[in-house]
């Protein structure tokens, strides 16, 4: 069957999305992922979408849900490398992906995971009181 | 307007709308569009593909390379003999939904065209129409 690999990079887990994604392979993707959220215990998922030529409505709703499902498993979400073209569609299409941060590339984004992961880190010593 | 070229599409299946999608970008770099006019009709395509086949039941695409005043545009014709829109003003509003999309599809394809016409009739069907000029 048909899938999309999710690859372990540190502390986090990164989906490279190459395919024109259909119904049953984001239903399939979503659950192999919420499973090794849990089972890594990791803090972040990439989301590389390099490789996508457009994002409808379709594809916007199935990052918005990951990143909703990651986060009540503690996993904050970054998607990397939109295009130019394809950022400034979306923006004219209304999506907002709310909730949802963004970064050039997957080593940029990993960047931002890091710093959120020190932020984590820095508040679990204060106790969880946040500063 | 002159049609030069036309092609009809089937929209009965999800793999559809992938070769819908695949098949507006090659007419659009045809006729020279720049990356993001292609990019917006390649999305407002994928757009109401989804919904003919969502909603619709399934229907066809019509594409047509026109001329016009000396411009070249793309104009895709979206139809279906679904259940049709009872209420086509709320449909056309940001985020309404009667399925479990995001409501977005119809009211964002719109902003990414230059032209966009909708006729639909309860128990007939649904067409819409778009075009994006050069
Ligand atoms: N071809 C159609 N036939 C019948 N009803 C339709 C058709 N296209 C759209 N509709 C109706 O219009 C509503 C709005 O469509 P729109 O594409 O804006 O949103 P959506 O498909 O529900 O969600 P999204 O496109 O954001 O995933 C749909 O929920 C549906 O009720
Ligand atoms: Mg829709």
């Amino acid at each position: 069957m048909e899938r999309i690999p999710i690859l372990r990079m540190g502390g986090f887990l990164l989906v490279t999305i190459q395919v024109d994604m259909h119904d049953r392979l984001v239903t399939t993707l979503q659950d192999e992922l919420t499973t090794m959220i849990a089972q890594t215990g990791a803090h972040g998922v990439l989301i590389d979408i390099s490789s996508l030529d457009m994002v409808d409505s379709f594809i916007g709703r199935m990052i918005g849900d990951i990143a909703g499902m990651s986060r009540v498993l503690d996993a904050e979400t970054v998607v990397v490398g939109m295009r130019p073209a394809v950022a400034i569609t979306l923006v004219e299409l209304g999506l907002s992906l709310a909730g949802v941060r963004t970064a050039l590339d997957v080593e940029k984004g990993m960047g931002l995971l890091r710093a959120a992961t020190r932020r984590r880190l820095a508040e679990a010593d204060d106790g969880g009181v946040e500063r | 307007m002159v049609v030069s070229k036309d092609e009809i599409m089937e929209i009965r299946a999800s793999d559809h709308v992938v070769l819908v999608r695949q098949a507006v970008r090659k007419w659009s770099t045809e006729l020279g569009f720049g990356l993001v006019d292609q990019t917006k009709i390649i999305t407002a395509a994928s757009e109401l593909a989804r919904n003919t086949l969502d909603y619709g039941g399934g229907g066809t695409v019509r594409l047509e390379a026109v001329e016009s005043g000396g411009r070249r545009g793309l104009r895709l014709i979206f139809e279906d003999q679904g259940p049709g829109i009872v209420d086509l003003e709320k449909a056309l509003t940001d985020g309404y939904t009667t399925g479990k999309g995001m409501g977005m599809g119809l009211s964002g394809s719109k902003r990414l065209v230059n032209e966009f016409d909708i006729v639909s009739r309860v128990g007939e069907g649904t067409r819409v129409t778009i075009t994006r000029w050069k």
